[in-house]
């Protein structure tokens, strides 16, 4: 037996220590493990065959060729499949039927002892089809858009406080624009991959994702299994941005086809699949109508949002729910249309709802600041509410006009001449620009046992997942002070189904909602310490918490975190191209845990915003009914020299209504409002609105 | 030595040690090592040249493996992130890449750090850059535009770039 806990030493709290990450030194030297990279004895490779049409049916598949090739050991499509059940998730019933609902569906898995061999069986699949038209043309006014009853996550599609008509009607101001944003790929770098081993009637996968348990309930469902046969591993993924933030195809084939076969698989989807398999942001259309006085102050806004659906299953991105949560205005409505097309199902990609939906608000606000010539920062201080403007709650916290302020004075931003197209240094128009950012603090029940071992140390084990946030990190830091001992005591695993329910790392609830399990299990095992005078018997203690009841139990208040984000650009007046030599971002995010981490993933999510405002499109092929540019080379995101200066802070915020911790998530709040500050600071050097996304040269010179 | 039309056999240097290997001649470099070497530190972000996950040394030299044949490497020499350094003996931007947190999810984490040895290496061989300004000059100034424009080939999507730029400017002091 050894003494756990020493009363007599004063420990400096591990909370927001720039602790280095802990497996930092598993990824620098190649050791982290990653889904794809178990090797297990007698494994098959699959390949996956996607659907060349957009609508139709597969009028018959010959398989001889492809069985014929060396290597090969089956083709698995929807004849020999194993049935699944309806898990909630029409894009998850693959090889279920002979329909096709969007072009790169999954029709067939060729099963090959190597890659090279499934490849080229793969490519020798002789797969017929009977096409119908398509329609992937997403626009407002098509006849089939539609309201929505809800929009993610749970959410009134609609909502109205006040006469909105009225007062613009009335109002001396008033900005009417419509923008758009385009679909954008999350792209995470690593694809996603699935090694699947079924042991009799109990399934191993190791898998990509962005929460095990998320991906064993749906497995559960579609094999009709019960949670003690699935287990879910995922130890080290590589990024996700929602692309992972449930169970998507790889895992489903995976899985079946090693059910097929009585043999581990392993489906790793190729760059180009993951363009119409796992998901991306739905291009949006947003009509935004601001009235105020001359002073700048709202007497309304509208905000209607149009975006797209597939036909297997409806997402509904909350696009303009942002805007009943921003500003103070007594007039207030805003609007959701939905439009189904023969497409992929758009899915989360970073700040679903709040990234496109703050380029048209922070956009429409930059404009209002120009026609009132009222400072943009002020105009946003003057529209600050004290309770939620929609629902007339409470804000747990709210430090958005303290974010304002510091970014202000970090920029250097009170000197600057407002006026637009007056700056030019060579070919370079300069112009500075700014947005706020806002972005949900929410929390999820989730479970974690805590285990204290006689040698004094300690074992967290929680289904959480690190996707490269550093939650691996923030929460041993959290577990260490709550049990009151060094880093190098307490071990947490994750990643693993069989430490029980959790949240997935999504929707920037992840860090917040584990760390409340973890904090609750740690006071639960002191307490049990306490009784055994602090020795640990023999067997060691073991401490489980849940906090499905005191999530229930929250008080109703708003809770989101705040941001302002400032940025320089410089425009080639002759080529269009536009640089952003300096950003800076300020955040007001409950307690940071680490301020490494944190500082990374902040500007991580800037950056994302600066590949949204200048470089990513996915461009919709009508004619073949597929996203066209689906490669790193045709599909741009931020590389290393699109990056200059970039430096974010944040400021102190204690918020005792989020959880135990204190902690806001951050995993999204960086994305969001940065396109519109670049699209602001475009306008204050050249004189032109960019209400389209993404900023392109011909856009900017047209 | 060709063995059938479909495979070969041949020997290629991997981290210091020679390994015989017997290939369908499909099999890219970048497979050989994780599908067959086990060394999976080499990611795979792309398999067509477009992210540089890959990123492994050929004869000293970076390479995207995903585009290298793996008889294409016969008899010669790689290097991939396991050969560079262990978790006792890190290489130097190994370990300048865990002090400027120069990675998140860890998956361009390879590629960027193979990369990033070889940038400095070219650099040291004054080998200009489109980011050169004088293409003609003995000696390159390594500045950030520099070290910006000769890690563009390695994409990260978690935006880890501000971090990577500190990391090589700390190793090349
Ligand atoms: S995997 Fe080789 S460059 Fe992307
Ligand atoms: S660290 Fe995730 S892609 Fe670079």
């Amino acid at each position: 037996m050894t003494s756990t806990l020493d009363p007599a030493t004063t420990r400096t709290p591990l909370m927001g220590q720039g602790i280095n990450r802990i497996d930092a030194i598993a990824k620098v030297t190649g050791e982290a493990r990653y889904s794809g990279e178990y090797p297990l004895d007698g494994m098959i490779y699959g390949w996956v065959v996607q659907a060349p049409i957009a609508k139709g049916r597969i009028s018959d598949i010959r398989p001889a060729t492809t069985l014929s090739m060396p290597g090969v050991l089956a083709v698995l499509d929807y004849r020999n499949a194993p049935r699944l059940s309806d898990a909630g998730d029409g894009e998850l019933l693959l090889l279920q039927g002979d329909r096709v609902y969007y072009r790169g569906e999954a029709v067939a898995v060729v099963l090959a002892q190597s890659l090279e061999q499934a490849r080229a069986g793969a490519d020798a699949l002789d797969v017929s089809y009977l096409a119908e038209s398509h329609d992937v043309l997403f626009r407002a006014d098509h006849p089939d858009m539609y309201t929505p009853e809800l929009v993610n996550p749970n959410f009134p599609s609609a909502s109205n406080v006040g006469d909105v008509d009225a007062a613009l009607a009335a109002a001396e101001v008033v900005i009417d624009q419509v923008y758009a944003t385009p679909a954008e790929h999350n792209n995470p770098m690593e694809p996603h991959a699935t090694t699947a081993h079924w042991d009799g009637d109990t399934l191993l996968v190791f898998d990509s994702n962005q929460g095990a348990s998320s991906v064993q309930m749906s497995l559960c469902r579609l094999f009709d299994l019960p949670r003690s046969a699935v287990q879910v591993k995922s130890e080290h993924v590589g990024g996700g941005f929602g692309a992972k933030g449930s169970a998507r195809p790889p895992v489903v084939l995976a899985s079946m086809a090693a059910r097929l076969l009585g043999r581990p698989v392993r489906v790793t989807l190729t760059r180009q699949q993951m363009f119409a398999m796992v998901g991306y942001r739905t291009p949006t259309i947003q009509q935004v109508r601001l009235g105020s006085d001359r002073s700048g102050r709202l007497q309304a806004l509208d905000h209607l949002a149009y975006s797209q659906t597939s036909k297997i299953l409806e997402f509904a991105e909350q696009t303009a729910v942002l805007s009943r949560m921003m500003y103070a205005t007594p007039n207030l409505r805003t609007a959701h249309r939905l439009l189904p097309l023969d497409v992929p199902t758009p899915r989360w990609m970073r700040a679903p709802g709040e990234a496109p939906g703050s380029f048209a608000l922070e956009s429409a606000m930059d404009e209002l600041a120009q026609a009132c010539n009222v400072d943009p920062v002020e105009l946003r201080i003057r529209n600050e509410p004290d309770l939620e403007p929609d629902s007339g709650r409470p804000f747990s916290s709210r430090n958005l006009v303290a974010c304002l302020r510091e970014g202000a004075r970090r920029f250097g931003w009170d000197d600057r001449d407002r006026r637009p197209a007056i700056r030019q240094d060579g070919r370079w128009l300069m112009g500075s620009g700014m947005a706020s950012s806002t972005y949900p603090a929410r929390n999820a029940p989730s479970t974690c046992q805590v285990q204290a071992r006689s040698d004094g140390t300690f074992e967290v084990r929680i289904t959480a997942s690190d996707i490269g946030t550093g939650a691996r990190t923030a929460l041993t830091q959290i577990a260490a002070d709550a049990l009151q001992v060094e880093l190098d005591r307490v071990e947490l695993r994750i990643g693993d189904s069989d430490f029980g329910p959790a949240m997935i790392a999504g929707g920037s609830m992840g860090t917040a909602s584990w760390s409340w399990a973890v904090v609750k299990a740690c006071r639960d095992l002191l307490g049990q310490l306490d009784a055994h005078s602090g020795a640990v018997p023999a067997g060691g203690l073991l401490a489980r918490a849940d906090t499905k009841d005191d999530v229930a139990a929250q008080a109703d208040v708003t809770r989101h975190a705040f941001g302002a984000q400032f940025v320089e650009v410089a425009v080639d007046i002759r080529t269009g191209e536009v640089r952003v030599p300096r950003m800076i971002g300020v955040f007001a995010a409950g307690h940071i845990v680490n301020a490494r981490t944190a500082r990374s993933q902040l500007i991580g999510g800037m950056i994302m915003g600066l590949g949204m405002a200048l470089l990513e499109e996915s461009l919709m092929d009508l004619r073949f009914g597929d996203y066209l540019n689906h490669d790193l080379a045709g599909y741009h995101v931020a590389s290393n020299a699109d990056v200059r200066s970039i430096e974010v802070s944040w400021i102190d915020e204690q918020d005792d209504q989020t959880n135990p911790s204190g902690i806001k998530g951050i995993g999204e709040i960086g994305i969001v409002g940065t396109a519109a500050a670049i699209a602001n600071a475009v306008w204050h050097a050249t004189g032109r609105r960019q209400r389209t996304l993404p900023i392109r040269p011909d856009r900017v010179i047209s | 030595m060709t063995r059938s039309s479909l495979s070969s056999s041949f020997t290629v240097t991997v981290n210091g040690e020679p390994q015989l290997l017997d290939l369908d001649n499909r099999t890219t470099l970048l497979d050989a090592l994780r599908e067959h070497l086990d060394l999976t530190g080499a990611k795979k972000g792309c398999d067509h040249g477009q992210c540089g996950a890959c990123t492994v040394l050929l004869d000293g030299r970076r390479v995207n493996s995903c585009l290298v044949l793996a008889v294409a490497a016969q008899g010669r020499s790689v290097t991939t992130i396991e050969g560079l350094g262990t978790a006792d003996r890190l290489h130097p931007v190994q370990q300048a890449f865990i002090d400027h947190d120069g990675l998140q999810c860890g998956y361009c984490t390879p590629g960027q750090i193979c990369s990033a040895v070889s940038a400095l290496d070219e650099v040291d061989r004054g080998w200009p850059s489109a980011a050169t300004a004088d293409v003609g000059a003995e000696k390159i100034t390594l500045d950030d535009s520099e070290i910006r424009e000769r890690m563009s080939g390695n994409l990260c999507r978690c935006g880890a770039y501000v971090n990577i730029l500190a990391a090589i400017n700390a190793v090349a002091q």
